[in-house]
């Protein structure tokens, strides 16, 4: 079924830029003496449990969730950091799941990752002139310092931090969390990527930053038709910038389509008590919200049949045993929205 | 008169260069019982600053001013020695990050009852009784009480670190960010349970967060504050359909919410420095509305409406004759 999936978003843009299939990225968790001694069965985290996906170019896809459902190991298989158990990742139609680091490398350029904490990701020592320059120096693009200079600015002015010459000579600690943000996206951006992943890109900036940064975020996507995966805990920032949603619980997608379908007429129970539970900004607007007890499971002891089912309001007995497939409602006029429950 | 009341209360901190920081800029508020408010605003604000000094746990290199009343008794005027009486037992704090503060290597039934041989004067069997009745308090088993912090997961640790501040029965309880770094689902599971505290044991809470929805859905007024002061005070109902600080209406546009598709928009700039005198008014260089006075004059705090109440000059009469800004729609 997930191949058809893809075969689907694809079709009205060729070939997807990414194309996500069964995806599988199990952990061993180490034994200890004890339990090796006593020939105790191996255990396995099972942080991405089948996982399929598309990404158009030019479109922005949010992988929302709670911690440890795994969209955070989903990006890291993609981007090749962690190994897939199995499963297949192509980007422009090549797999790239099992080449070699020497043939990924040129791949690589095309594949970004802006990361949460703009504190972290600068190097204090580098000026920004530094931070923006070394990546082009790790892919041999370095050219005369005059192109070399020609494409920080132009690097920094895509990124709004302009007259670029305010900036270029300064260290991270002399900016502020958006300004560093956007210096980090420009680090990114001068490999002319064509697939960016950014995790939780504004959760550590402050409100009144965050919707410059996603606009940022936005208007590169539509220009120069790069794809954006972003993950993301929050559903209000996803419901707003990204094309698609997909939800994901205990390491697969449960449920997934066009974003303000996902958010207006959620399908899937935990989608629908995810969205429950967001505040809302005007106090009217008080619904009454569908508190889920517990808290989610461990990753080891993944619940058999349909990993929601101990804590959904709404399972029945057959619940227990059938472990559901995405599926579109069988009266909706596309199938580009769907669910993994059996009571959809 | 409410249950706790700040009086223009004033934070300087001495700063290691040489000067002085003015955190907390002539901030007054009440807080009834059973009553929710929120204070909300961006980073250095002065938030978390107002409530170490509530609290009276601000670092050494610190200066306060204005009063501190429970129930009209003044708790800040007698120092260290008054204070003690008064913290943990009248007003309580659920620190930033608390959750990630507990002892490694201490149950959490140990870790909440040994404040109380401190304060209640209780021990032994009594402190462990009255530790599983917290614990029950919060939505946890007593038997959790033997556990290990790292066998509870955030959320569980959480209700832990607020069962330690409700340890001495106290009558305000001040929660800086309670929910930051929780999941979505465990968030709204600690916020129904400060609600029930609030609800059940007639406890006011002061609820300090940089998420201004959270505010809105769980307080019944809030404070939003800039720059050390109070840009505006009302009913989260006021804040959000009459806001009379453009700062205020600037937050909510800046914040996206699931349920409009309205454009969200960034502030430009960065909050002023507070080391620094700071002329006219603090939000001005940011200000979408700003206009003749502003460069000028210090707007004061003043009611624009029945229990509301605004700082900027848009809301005063004696400049109705210069020039105003146009009106923005929307």
């Amino acid at each position: 079924m997930s191949s058809a999936a893809v075969a689907r978003t694809g079709t009205d843009g060729g070939t997807p830029l990414l194309s996500v299939r069964d995806l599988f990225v199990h952990y061993p968790v180490r034994r200890d003496l004890t339990s090796a001694l006593r020939r105790e069965p191996h255990q396995q985290i099972s942080a991405v449990d089948g996982v399929s996906f598309s990404l158009r170019r030019g479109e922005m896809l949010a992988l929302i969730g709670e911690s440890g459902c795994g969209k955070t190991s989903t990006a890291q298989a993609i981007l090749r950091m962690i190994d897939a158990t199995s499963g297949t990742i192509e980007v422009d139609g090549r797999d790239i799941t099992r080449l070699t680091s020497q043939q990924l490398r040129p791949i690589r350029r095309t594949m970004q990752m802006v990361y949460q904490d703009p504190y972290e990701s600068l190097d204090p020592r580098f000026r920004v002139r530094r931070a923006i320059e070394e990546p082009l120096m790790i892919h041999g693009l370095t050219g005369s310092s005059e192109q070399r200079e020609r494409t920080i600015v132009d690097a920094l002015e895509r990124v709004e931090l302009s007259p670029a010459d305010l900036y270029i000579d300064r260290y991270p600690h002399e900016l502020s969390g958006g300004q560093r943000q956007r210096v980090a996206i420009a680090a990114s951006l001068v490999l002319e990527p064509r697939l960016l992943l950014a995790d939780e890109p504004v959760s550590m900036l402050d409100v009144s930053v965050r919707a410059g940064i996603l606009s940022l975020l936005d208007r590169i996507r539509r220009e120069s038709d790069m794809g954006i995966v972003m993950i993301t805990h929050d559903v209000s920032t996803a419901a707003h910038f990204a094309d698609r949603i997909a939800v994901m619980y205990l390491g697969r997608i449960v449920e997934e389509g066009p974003a303000r379908r996902v958010v207006n007429d959620p399908q899937h129970p935990y989608t629908r008590a995810l969205m429950s539970v967001v505040p809302k900004r005007d106090p009217r607007d008080r619904t009454e919200p569908q508190i889920l007890q517990g808290e989610t499971p461990n990753p080891i002891d993944v619940p058999p049949g349909c990993r929601f089912h101990p804590r959904c309001p709404v399972a029945e007995d057959r619940c227990r045993v059938t472990d559901p497939q995405l599926h579109a409602r069988s009266d909706a006029e596309d199938d580009l929205h769907r669910a993994a429950c059996v009571l959809v | 008169m409410s249950l706790l009341e700040a009086h223009d209360l004033n934070v300087w901190f001495d700063l290691p260069q040489g000067g002085t920081l003015h955190a907390v800029q002539g901030v007054s508020f009440g807080v009834d019982a059973g009553e929710r408010l929120g204070l909300v605003g961006e980073s250095g604000c002065g938030k978390t600053t107002a409530l170490l000094a509530l609290m009276g746990l601000l670092p050494p290199n610190a200066q306060v001013s204005g009063g501190v009343t429970v129930n009209g008794e003044d708790i800040l005027g007698g120092g260290e020695d008054a204070m003690r009486s008064h913290r943990w037992t009248d007003v309580a704090m659920v620190f930033q990050g608390a959750m990630n503060a507990l002892n490694p290597v201490k149950t959490v039934g140990s870790q909440i009852a040994e404040p109380m041989a401190f304060h209640d004067m209780i021990r032994g069997d009594a402190a462990d009784r009255r530790a599983g009745e917290l614990l029950e308090l919060v939505g946890l088993p007593a038997s959790a009480a033997k556990r290990f912090p790292h066998e509870f997961s955030g959320g569980m640790r959480q209700r832990a670190a607020i069962a330690m501040a409700l340890a001495s029965g106290p009558k305000v309880l001040l929660a800086d960010e309670p929910t930051t770094a929780l999941d979505v689902m465990v968030q709204a599971q600690i916020l129904d349970l400060l609600g029930s505290l609030t609800r059940d044991l007639g406890l006011a809470m002061i609820l300090v967060t940089h998420d201004l929805p959270l505010v809105t859905q769980v307080c019944e007024r809030a404070v939003v504050m800039y720059a050390g002061r109070i840009a505006e005070f009302g009913s989260v109902d006021a804040l959000f359909h009459d806001p009379r600080h453009p700062y205020t209406r600037l937050l909510f546009e800046a914040t996206p919410d699931l349920s409009g598709l309205e454009e969200v928009v960034s502030i430009p700039g960065a909050p002023p420095r507070l080391d620094r005198p700071i002329v006219g008014c603090p939000f001005a260089p940011r200000c979408d509305r700003v206009f003749e006075p502003c460069a000028k004059h210090l707007p004061a705090l003043v009611s624009v409406a029945e229990r509301h109440r605004a700082a900027c000059h848009l809301n005063d009469d004696t400049y109705a004759r210069s020039p105003r800004p146009t009106e923005t729609s929307g």
